[in-house]
């Protein structure tokens, strides 16, 4: 088990994991938010003044209201993801998978001051980079996380060179490890050379109880063209 | 069943979810026959706008979405719907169909499940709703409860204010202990009887300004107070000590020098709200830090996450004390045509509706709900 997957169970029984985000995603999605924050207050900064007083004024505002609540807003009405978040395509959930609420948002963003200290975030890395989950100290107060979204996956076809393997089923039932060992190679097939590729699958087509390898003459790779038929079977895609 | 048959039986039900969870995919339901659009140039204007959105795929499932009929996603039950999800992606996973096809269930029911069981006191309210439950109710219910954060707080912040302003009367020269003389000399000219404004450094044409500034620095100091309370109280403590010092410098020294006139009905408005405010985001931060130093039955961690959850109430609280506290320092106490008495019964007032909102709004809901 991969110790970046936190999982969370549903009153259903059903078992969801989430994938936590690492402390160099996160960086990433608060610096997307950083600049854009800073785009707005220096817009601002050119228009308002020329208001006089009341623009000065509304600049304040508007740069309470960046500084502390931007991210809350965000969090709240767009499924926990600010503007940065969302080009990471990560989101706040709290820790029980659930959409964050209004006093957790507020909590966890509030207490980025205490994150900050003693200067740049140096308390919210440490907190992030010692805790199981890559929490700051924020997440930890308001007992959310921050998760990869998941998002519905597009079917892979599998090709070999040019030509499309067709989807095959496997002659008997495979468990769940089997099954993603095969939808692992399939994965990692053209980091392969394919005289490799052909020498692990001989490793695994006649465990599948396949027919012995010599007796199919025509393709040139024939195992791993049958353990790739399989993934794509397992894969969905008949 | 083999998967093939499973699939076939229950697609429907996935899809109805999938519109459900992400009501951008409604656009591509089923619509009206084209031959009821007249014009042809609407007619290639809507063609276009299809394409366009083809471009930009939201689902994988888009076609069979579009097969879909608009009347299955209005009838549609979604607690029921998630629940059957539930069941298939148990079956899927137990009869060892495809890694795809658990992935796919596996994100209607993460998502589903996101929605169904948001963690929200509001059901159906409007914001504007909730806003006004927080104020007539859980507000004033929760600082009465934790009544003895807001008296530790407050000795930690009016005790030195009050002390300072004391001791200067006897020694003048003790301001020089917190301040600089440069700060002294600034705060003699701001509130100097003879000077045009008072107030910190303003003409009064600056009003909006300044209430501006307010905002933006007095409620960020109360957010600070609260968040660094994190710290074993320590922030919490710190802050107040220094914010009470400095204000009790500044009352005591100006007083001292006999500008109290101008400085008193100036600070009288809105020092209910203000102060009252200051109190409070220290109490929410001292309780959110004790809660670690003293946990009492429970592990410290969770001692923080249950104080966490009413400090931040504390917290939302006194942020929109500071916003009213902000206003009428802009726009009423900077005023130099109202009266010094008028000034001074309004800040009273002001302090009675403070002590009369903590301590009785709110009361009969509490009790109804302590019958239920």
């Amino acid at each position: 088990m991969l110790d970046t997957i936190k999982i969370a169970e549903t009153p259903e029984g059903v078992e969801l994991k989430l994938t936590c985000v690492s402390f160099f995603a996160r960086s990433l999605a608060w610096f997307i938010d950083f600049l854009i924050q800073s785009a707005v207050v220096v817009l601002f900064l050119f228009i308002l003044p020329r208001l006089g007083d009341f623009g000065m004024g509304l600049l304040f505002i508007i740069m309470f209201f960046l500084h502390w609540l931007y991210p809350v807003f965000f969090e709240i009405y767009f499924q926990g993801q600010t503007p940065g978040k969302k080009m990471m395509k990560i989101q706040v959930l709290l820790i029980d998978g659930t959409m964050v609420n209004w006093g957790a948002s507020l909590l966890r963003n509030l207490l980025r001051t205490v994150d900050f200290l003693p200067f740049f975030y140096a308390l919210g890395v440490a907190t992030m980079l010692m805790s199981k989950d890559f929490r700051r100290l924020g997440d930890l107060v308001a007992n959310t996380i921050v998760v990869y979204k998941r998002e519905l996956k597009e079917k892979v076809i599998l090709k070999q060179g040019e030509a499309e393997i067709t989807a095959c089923a496997p002659e008997m039932t495979l468990s769940a490890r089997e099954q993603q060992i095969i939808l692992s190679y399939a994965e990692r097939f053209n980091q392969f050379s394919p005289e490799r590729a052909e020498e692990l699958a001989l490793l695994a087509v006649p465990l599948l109880n396949e027919l012995p390898v010599s007796a199919q003459d025509k393709p040139s790779n024939p195992a791993s063209e049958r353990l790739l038929g399989i993934a794509n079977y397992l894969m969905g895609r008949r | 069943m083999n998967q093939e048959q499973f699939i076939h039986a229950h697609e429907q039900q996935w899809l109805i979810l999938e519109v459900l969870l992400s009501p951008s995919l409604r656009s591509l339901l089923k619509h009206e026959p084209e031959n009821k659009l007249k014009n042809s140039w609407f007619k290639s204007w809507k063609q276009n706008r299809a394409a366009k959105k083809k471009a930009t795929q939201k689902s994988p499932n888009e076609e069979k979405i579009a097969l879909l009929e608009p009347e299955l996603i209005s009838q549609a039950d979604f607690p029921g719907l998630y629940r059957e999800v539930c069941q298939h992606l148990s079956l899927a996973q137990s009869r060892r169909y495809s890694p795809h096809l658990i992935e796919r269930l596996n994100f209607l029911i993460s998502q589903a499940h996101q929605i169904f069981y948001r963690q929200s006191h509001v059901h159906g309210e409007s914001a504007l709703a909730a806003l006004t439950a927080f104020f007539t109710r859980t507000f004033p219910q929760t600082v009465r409860n934790e009544s003895q954060w807001l008296w530790f707080s407050s000795l930690v912040f009016y005790l030195p204010l009050i002390l300072m302003i004391v001791l200067i009367q006897l020694w003048p020269e003790f301001v020089y202990s917190v301040m600089s003389p440069d700060m002294v000399s600034g705060m003699e000219a701001m509130y100097d009887p003879q000077a045009e404004h008072i107030g910190r450094e303003r003409g009064s044409d600056s009003d909006s300004k300044m209430f501006g500034f307010y905002i933006f620095n007095n409620t960020g100091i109360g957010f600070r107070t609260f968040a660094t309370g994190l710290l074993f109280g320590i922030g919490s403590i710190v802050t107040l000590l220094f914010n009470g010092l400095h204000i009790g410098a500044a009352a005591g020294h100006i007083t001292q020098i006999g500008y109290g006139s101008t400085f008193w009905p100036f600070v009288s408005g809105h020092s209910a709200m203000e102060l009252t405010a200051i109190a409070l985001s220290g109490a929410a931060g001292l309780k959110l830090g004790f809660s670690l130093l003293m946990p009492g039955r429970k592990t410290r961690y969770q001692a923080m996450l249950d104080t966490a959850r009413v400090s931040v109430k504390i917290m939302g609280g006194a942020a929109l004390m500071f916003f009213i506290a902000a206003f009428i320092e802009a726009f009423w106490s900077s005023s130099q045509t109202i009266p010094a008495n008028i000034k001074y019964v309004v800040g009273v007032i002001m302090w009675l509706i403070v002590f009369a909102y903590f301590a009785f709004v709110g009361h009969e809901r509490e009790q109804e709900e302590k019958h239920q």
